[in-house]
């Protein structure tokens, strides 16, 4: 009889206690943050969407290399003397014209290893973490600054500079060679059949 | 009263009753779900730590409002081995059944649906339809969940009806009457004169009363939470183990109906047991009307009281849902049996003993 009562006066006892717990709960502020309107304050270092500053960029090729998944795509000219590609903001003179930059965000791994090597900091971790797409081609990202004629362009450029060079260099080993060949006839007489594997 | 008035205005009884008949449902329970749903979201929200419902409107109070325009356009999804009659009909009777209570309950002295003196035991007996009407939704929905919650269900309404009646039996041995009008009209006056504290006669019985009455409530307040299939004894519906219970099949409108019903419920209980122990309508600091001697005041402030005094044991009912886990289906029935129904043949001895002497 006595734990009869002593039991129901505990039922009543517990929940006493529980309805004083969720009463006081009643009057805590919320920790609801309201996401779209409100936006929860992100750790100092954050690793979200990437970004490259294409006027730092001098092509080095580091983060291409660094990467872990392959996302990261670089194509580079190199540009012709003469031609002004600017300096960037930490001083290096860039020599490089980049005509592809492509980041497959979706490949993506956020690991942050790119980041590091970059000689010039110009790809870095922006605070950006909404960035869904309903194409899936829609997340590669093109940061090159150049238009698609100034890539042909530049690649033109560089492919006439090359031809040019190497003409230039033919026409330097000819004359080369026939220097040779002339000092060759002089020095001696024993030396005269190698003359007929001079290119004509 | 409300029909009188009614009556010399269109002079047609037809139209009178009605009209009366009518106007708890559309100037009362209606709106008084609406709000409930949204209170209900709040309570639990905040209780949590949350905020709960926030874009629709300010704090999200249109919220209600959108969920039913949602409900009205869905589709009436229909299974194809189901009882087609019997299914369409369950939702009607589980709400005539929750809305026939609110027939004899006064909501202020000068409304109510019906004078009966049968009044208490009208009410306990009509809300036995919501038991029928469940039971018919789980056995026509052909669906082994939905039959596991309507029986659930019929086993704790009818067990808990037990306790409910005998404490209900206590009440009129004091009261001396079964109609709620009478009972509210009895406890006139200060709030000590409200059952809770043994009632308007002064003497030694109402300081023997006062306690007796404590636990009476307390079991009355618990049973008939269960009859209404409320958290910590909704195992009917338990979510975690039968999907929705007895209204696993229903969608749409059919199944806001049985949402609008639980909501009525849960008022038609909080009301009785405020008619019963809390004085119904009854102010409890006297009347601002008959201070300034004002008539037609005092009807008005009588519904706002029973309205706070309903909405309070909501509020006490969302309270306890948040707090307690549910029950086991054996830990229920040892509740109901060995502690509730015992206590209440105490008391029921008890106070018939002080009422004879």
């Amino acid at each position: 009889m006595k734990n009869y009562i002593l039991k129901f006066w505990q039922i009543l006892f517990t929940i006493m206690i529980g309805m004083k717990v969720t009463f006081r709960h009643l009057f805590i502020p919320a920790v609801t943050i309201q996401y779209p309107t409100v936006r929860p304050e992100m750790p100092e270092r954050e690793r979200n969407r990437l970004y490259v500053n294409m006027d730092d960029c001098i092509g080095c090729l580091q983060c291409e290399r660094a990467c872990p998944v392959n996302c990261i795509e670089i194509e580079i000219v190199k540009s012709i003397p003469g031609e002004d590609l600017g300096i960037t903001s930490n001083g290096k003179k860039k020599a490089l014209w980049v005509t592809k930059f492509d980041i497959d965000i979706a490949k993506c791994c956020y690991c942050e290893l790119c980041v590091f090597p970059c000689p010039t900091d110009c790809i870095y971790m922006t605070d950006v973490y909404e960035f869904s797409e309903f194409e899936r081609d829609n997340f590669i990202y093109d940061f090159v600054t150049l238009t698609p004629d100034e890539k042909e362009e530049k690649k033109k450029n560089y492919e006439e500079f090359k031809l040019k060079k190497e003409a230039e260099k033919a026409i330097a080993a000819e004359k080369k060679a026939e220097e040779e060949a002339a000092k060759k006839k002089e020095s001696g007489t024993e030396s005269e059949n190698t003359t007929d594997d001079k290119p004509e | 009263m409300i029909y009188d008035w009614l009556y010399s205005l269109t002079g047609s009884e037809m139209i009178a009753i009605g009209v009366q008949s009518l106007l708890p449902l559309y100037l009362f329970i209606l709106p008084f779900a609406l709000v409930a749903v949204l209170l209900e979201r709040k309570v639990a929200a905040h209780m949590q730590d949350r905020l709960g419902p926030m874009r629709v409107g300010y704090h999200g109070l249109l919220q209600t409002i959108a969920d039913i325009l949602k409900l009205l356009q869905k589709e009436d999804t229909v299974a194809a081995d189901i009882d087609k009659k019997f299914f369409d009909l369950s939702p009607l009777l589980v709400f005539a059944g929750s809305y026939a209570a609110f027939a004899a309950i006064p909501f202020s002295g000068a409304f109510m649906g019906s004078n009966i003196d049968l009044g208490i035991i009208y009410i306990v007996a009509v809300t036995g339809l919501v038991v029928a009407g469940i039971l018919m939704g789980g056995w026509a929905s052909n669906n082994k969940y939905s039959l596991l919650g309507a029986m659930r269900a019929a086993a704790q309404i009818i067990s808990f009806e037990i306790p409910t009646l005998l404490i209900v039996v206590t009440v009129i041995m004091i009261t001396g009457t079964m109609n709620l009008y009478t009972m509210s009209e009895w406890q006139t006056g200060y709030f000590w004169n409200w059952l809770i504290l043994g009632g308007p006669d002064f003497g030694i019985a109402k300081i023997l009363l006062t306690p007796l009455m404590l636990m009476a409530f307390l079991i009355i307040f618990l049973s008939t939470l269960a009859e209404v299939n409320r958290t910590p004894f909704d195992i009917p519906e338990a979510e975690s183990e039968i999907v929705a219970g007895y209204h696993t099949e229903y969608s749409g409108m059919k199944f806001a109906i049985f949402f609008l019903a639980e909501y009525a419920n849960m008022f038609a209980i909080s009301a009785v047991v405020s008619a019963l122990f809390f004085g119904g309508y009854q102010s409890p600091f006297g009347y601002l009307g008959n201070l300034l001697e004002i008539g037609w005041l005092i009807p008005i402030e009588q519904f706002f009281w029973f309205t706070a005094k309903g909405v309070f044991f909501v509020l006490v009912q969302m309270w306890l849902r948040w707090t307690l886990p549910r029950f086991r289906v054996d830990q229920l029935m040892s509740f109901c049996w060995k502690y509730l129904i015992p206590i209440s043949f105490v008391l029921l001895l008890l106070v018939g003993l002080i009422t004879v002497l």
